[in-house]
């Protein structure tokens, strides 16, 4: 079994088991204070499927893209989810179990997703799988997980339009996403216009397309909308167009290399962000992302996501803390790094909340789990899989930190079909 | 070949290598391994026919494409268009504004099914098309470009070149094509539950069943005249063209076949693997299928086989423990491949083995000499077979070992 | 689309929108040059070319990072240095490259491609294991930032000026070089007769081996000089192999001229296609435009009137 952190950036190796070593000294003593009254429970009674749980251990699996395109985006949720099973393992693990991990390569490919996902619960038998990042992924390992009935916690902002009683959303769904921003920068910048910019895939397209109707229902205008092919590096014609038309708001979902390409060619052509005329809400653009694009070519961009490295809060420092601790302190921690976090502590709690591994048992108990600790803030499951969970506007400063200016005051609710598209 | 009698070719080295094939993978892999792990095989020797094609078209008649990828989606998307119009009855989408179409169609507000879709309700029009579409793109890119004589690097780059386009086509039109999430979600044939791993076994011993029929097509062709031809214009394209034959014609001819060869095993990939993406038909996984060819050996269509097989169970094999060496793996097998054994694990055999067991033959009919009829059999074939196959640019560039 | 827009916005629009196009060309001038005297000079395809792009990149990132911390003073000058540190490492390995490898490919152009590509996998995979997963940010020095004000409408960005001077004088550079020079001269005799040449005392191997660095360098300027417009990651080299096969290809390979005229062509009409169709569509067609041509012309624009 493979439960070195060989994959993680292997400078972080070290630092990793030491952090290991010190939460586990931590750990000991807790555990000996509560195990006298919480015996371990059996374990053909917390295991009635064939899962990999043993008296002392349950096996779970990652599966995240580590070589290939996609690496970059999901390395950090890899090292998130680690971390946070370290923490969980140091804190006396799940119903007295220690967390073991297989870690799988999704190779940026989704045949290898969906196959690799069938390995994990064919020959495995993992009990639960932190894993894919793209939606193609999600959407290959999709009919796996059904068919096996295994449980997947999936950490990326996506597109919705999905609620499948076999995987946990602990990233926002569209809606999440877009209608507060959109309200907040109609409310507190007075936008008018919008110009929709996206890659061309999925996510962007139904992005916009939310955005769009809630524009609509605003009574504001669309001027335009846009959309690249992955991986497309000259983006002169567009911003010509947008120089043209003069939107209030550049509502923008371009990832990857694109996203370096983007920017810095919006620079290059005399648009200063900090102006805000036009001003860019962004909702694909993470701490992670500012890395490749250089924070002095987005400063004053908004970005409208529901966690940002430097909220202020304690979970949220000693999250960061224990983030930097295990991995360097030139790590920076992304929205989506944050959401895969909660996996692995959500299906902790649910698992504890059914007082069993089996997945039957505990879906049954995920409406109303929350997580008190998470780095966000609060967050509870809604019936329908995804997270409740508070949307946040931050602005983009040049040390590619965004500094948090609103968020809203109540939880949003997930609605991963709004209306006109079920 | 017909004019022996086919009891007789089994018996011969070549058709005992082909049984060998076939008793590794009907009785000696569905023993060996789970069904998820013959699921696995099942779908690496889909890329086998891609392979196949190419060591006709690329080993054969020197036309290499980089665009097999397209093929092979092709195939599969046609495949994958019938299965998603099964799994979306309108009961099982009810909850779509609109129901009974694919689901990707309604998040994109298609309320209804585009005209080219429709045709794929007939499961016996997509059996038509999984060969016929990829066939007919096959022909006009031939058409086009092998009567202007286009040839070498520029048609290997302008396949490259389509391969982009309908990448970039297919993720761009995501509400008639699923985008670049592809096709997935994919459940029963005809009513028959394709997830289960009865069905998935089953499936497997189709698509070895269809790899020996393309492996017979291949044969039939490389044995004749026409293969003959193939291999004279790669050598020596102007002197073909004087004596008479029309080199466009059979270049087309032999592209088409590989594109058919490419368009099953994409419809088998479908069925194996329960989806179909844009992934397979860009430029990085046409390549890769150069690789299967290249590996086993360009000019011999078992070897090919072997090739798609050891490269992909190497594939998951490094990515299970070592997935950041898989890359360097990768790259070093093309670079060997190239520069060490151009003629692949063929060649080498033919090099190395062929001679312990022509020397093993001569002892064992020493020994026993009636006791095994098959054996003399096999030890005389070898020679007619070599001269039949001779030819200047083959002997001094690769040897077919079948 | 044009309503409501005083003629004055339109023209500068117009102007801008050639600028656009314009440093578009001078993108696929910088991408294809290097391409083009390695693939039309040599037949080498170089599946490669754009890993030595990133490696380009990778230098310049280097540098930045060694003049921000040990001489600060001086950065406002790194990126002339890159460049030429960018040229040498790039022409070094490439001379490495056509030592171990391509030299005893010339006769097999097929199999030049399919080592090359095993080489990108080899090279990407390294640049993720040096420099990390993710994209690097190379900071550029602020005289290169921001745009330079014609009117009030127009705008032109800095970066896209000094591109286009560089590929312009790249362009201006390779042409006097094979064409004005003894070196050009005994390259262009071993490409058109390579016994003749080297029955007259040309050093051929030589040629080769000087030939394919100068390739790999000018890709490595180029890769230096994309910092300032694109992405710098592992896998960020992949996504210019297709255009630039087709811009030389189309240019028909064995002309320089030919490798200019089709850059210029490809650009205008996708900078112009890209403004009035999406961007995505745009792409289609301009690549479904180019592939339509050479079918009809398979030659390229600007043929050698060699047979083949």
């Amino acid at each position: 079994m493979d439960t070195t952190d060989q994959t993680a950036g292997g400078r972080s190796f070290g630092k990793g088991l030491g952090l290991r070593k010190s939460l586990m000294t931590l750990a000991a003593s807790v555990m000996l204070a509560t195990s006298a009254q919480a015996a371990t429970p059996a374990t053909a009674e917390v295991n009635t499927t064939g899962l990999a749980v043993t008296d002392d251990t349950v096996t779970v699996g990652i599966l995240h893209s580590i070589t290939g395109t996609m690496a970059l985006s999901e390395i950090g949720s890899v090292q998130a989810e680690k971390l946070a099973i370290d923490q969980i393992n140091a804190s006396g693990g799940v119903l007295g179990r220690q967390i073991e991990y297989v870690q799988e390569d999704g190779a940026s490919d989704w045949p290898t997703f969906a196959e690799k996902s069938r390995k994990l619960l064919r020959q495995d038998n993992v009990a639960a799988i932190f894993g894919a990042w793209t939606s193609a992924s999600r959407k290959a390992i999709l009919p796996v997980i059904e068919q096996y009935n295994g449980m997947l916690y999936y950490p990326t902002f996506y597109e919705g339009l999905e609620q499948s009683p076999n995987v946990v959303y602990t990233g926002q769904e569209a809606t999440q996403q877009i209608l507060a921003g959109i309200d907040w920068a109609v409310e507190n910048k007075g936008a008018k216009t919008f110009y929709l910019l996206g890659s061309d895939y999925i996510w962007p397209r139904t992005s916009n397309k939310i955005a769009r109707k809630h524009i609509d229902k605003l009574g504001l205008k669309v001027v335009g909308e846009e959309y690249y092919p992955l991986g497309h590096t000259q983006f002169n014609s567009v911003i010509n167009k947008i120089k043209l038309r003069k939107p209030d708001v550049i509502f923008a979902s371009v990832v990857g290399g694109s996203n370096v390409a983007f920017y810095k060619q919006m620079k290059a052509a005399g648009v200063d962000f900090t102006d805000e005329k036009p001003l860019l809400l962004t909702i694909s653009v993470t701490e992670d992302e500012i890395r490749g694009i250089g924070g002095e070519n987005v400063e004053g961009i908004y970005a409208s996501m529901k966690y940002f490295q430097s909220l202020d809060n304690p979970n949220n420092k000693e999250f960061v803390a224990a983030f930097k601790e295990a991995y360097g302190d030139d790590m920076v921690i992304g929205d989506v790094t944050q959401a895969a976090y909660l996996g692995p502590w959500l299906w902790k709690a649910a698992v504890e909340k059914a007082g069993s591994f089996d997945i039957d048992k505990i879906r049954e108990e995920f409406a109303g789990i929350e997580f008190t600790k998470a780095p966000e803030g609060y967050v509870r499951i809604h019936e329908n899989h995804h997270l409740w969970s508070k949307t946040r506007i931050g602005k983009a400063q040049t040390d590619g930190q965004y500094k948090v200016v609103y968020e809203t005051e109540e939880l949003m609710e997930p609605d991963p079909f709004p209306e006109g598209y079920q | 070949m017909k004019n022996s009698s086919p009891l007789k070719w089994f018996g011969s080295r070549e058709g005992l290598y082909y049984l060998a094939l076939a008793f590794l993978l009907v009785v000696l892999l569905p023993l060996m391994l789970d069904p998820f792990r013959l699921n696995m095989v099942g779908k690496y020797l889909t890329y086998a026919f891609v392979a196949i094609g190419l060591v006709m078209c690329w080993g054969k008649a020197g036309i290499l494409s980089l665009g097999q990828g397209v093929f092979f989606g092709l195939g599969g998307y046609c495949m994958a268009m019938f299965l998603k119009l099964e799994a979306s009855t309108p009961e099982a989408t009810a909850i779509q504004s609109t129901p009974g179409i694919p689901d990707f169609m309604d998040w994109n507000q298609l309320t209804e099914l585009p005209w080219f879709w429709e045709p794929f309700h007939s499961f016996s029009f997509t059996l038509i098309a999984v060969i016929g579409v990829p066939v007919l793109l096959a022909f006009v890119i031939g058409f086009a470009m092998f009567t202007r004589r286009v040839g070498g690097v520029y048609f290997a780059i302008i396949t490259q070149a389509i391969a982009a386009i309908l990448t970039i086509l297919i993720i761009g039109q995501q509400g008639y094509t699923g985008g670049v999430n592809g096709i997935t979600d994919l459940q029963t044939l005809m009513g028959w539950d394709i997830r289960t791993d009865a069905a998935k076994t089953t499936l497997y011993f189709i698509c070895v069943g269809m790899l020996f029929l393309c492996l017979f097509i291949a044969r039939l062709v490389q044995n004749r005249k026409l293969g003959r031809i193939l291999v004279a214009m790669n050598a020596q394209e102007m002197r073909v063209r004087f004596s008479g034959y029309d080199v466009a014609a059979f270049k087309i001819f032999v592209f088409c076949l590989a594109a058919a060869f490419a368009g099953v095993g994409g419809a088998m990939f479908t069925l194996i693997v329960g989806f179909m993406s844009p992934s397979f038909i860009g430029i990085v996984a046409s390549i890769e299928m150069v690789i299967f060819c290249a590996l086993g050996g360009r000019l011999s269509i078992l070897g090919a086989v072997y090739g798609a097989l050891l490269v992909n169970a190497a594939k998951s094999g490094f990515s299970e423990s070592f997935p950041e060496l898989w890359p360097f793996a990768m790259g070093a097998l093309f670079i060997g491949v190239v520069l060490a054994f151009p003629n692949g694990l063929a060649g080498l055999y033919q090099t190395y083995v062929m001679p312990l067991e022509d020397k093993l033959f001569e002892r064992g009919k020493g020994a026993r000499a009636e006791a095994t009829p098959a054996k003399p059999a096999a030890e005389r074939k070898p020679k007619t077979e070599k001269t039949d196959d001779y030819d200047p640019m083959i002997d001094s560039y690769s040897p077919e070992k079948s | 689309m044009f309503d409501g827009y005083t003629s004055s916005e339109l023209m500068s629009i117009f102007a801008m929108q050639g600028f656009a196009g314009l440093s578009l060309f001078s993108v696929f001038v910088l991408m294809a040059m290097g391409l083009a005297i390695i693939f039309g000079q040599m037949g080498v395809i170089n599946m490669a070319h754009g890993e030595f792009m990133i490696l380009g990149a990778y230098t310049t990132y280097l540098t930045s990072g060694f003049f921000q911390s040990y001489l600060p003073g001086l950065f406002g000058g790194y990126f002339l240095i890159a460049m030429l540190l960018a040229f040498l490492v790039c022409a070094a390995l490439g001379a490495l490259i056509e030592w171990l490898m391509i030299r005893h490919l010339y006769h097999r152009p097929l199999d030049t491609l399919l080592a090359t590509w095993g080489l990108s996998l080899i090279m990407q995979q390294a640049y993720r294991s040096i420099f990390g997963a993710r994209e690097v940010g190379v900071e550029l020095p602020d005289w290169m930032m921001g745009a330079f004000q014609v009117t009030d409408l127009v705008e032109l960005p800095i970066n896209g000026l000094f591109v286009m001077i560089i590929a312009l004088s790249i362009a201006v550079g390779v042409y006097l070089l094979m064409y004005r020079s003894g070196y050009g001269k005994k390259v262009r005799a071993v490409v058109q007769n390579r016994p003749m040449a080297e029955a007259v005392g040309i050093n051929s191997a030589g040629i080769d081996r000087a030939t394919f660095a100068l390739g790999c360098g000018i890709a490595g300027i180029a890769g230096a000089a994309f910092t300032m417009i694109g992405s710098t990651g592992p896998s960020s080299g992949q996504a210019y192999i297709v255009d630039t096969f087709l811009v030389v290809v189309f240019g028909g390979a064995q002309s320089l001229i030919g490798t200019i005229v089709s850059a210029f062509g490809i650009s205008q009409a996708q900078s112009t296609m890209e403004f009035f169709l999406s961007g995505s569509m745009a792409k289609v067609l301009t690549l479904l435009v180019v592939v339509g041509i050479l079918m009809l012309r398979p030659e390229g624009l600007m043929a050698l009137k060699v047979r083949r």
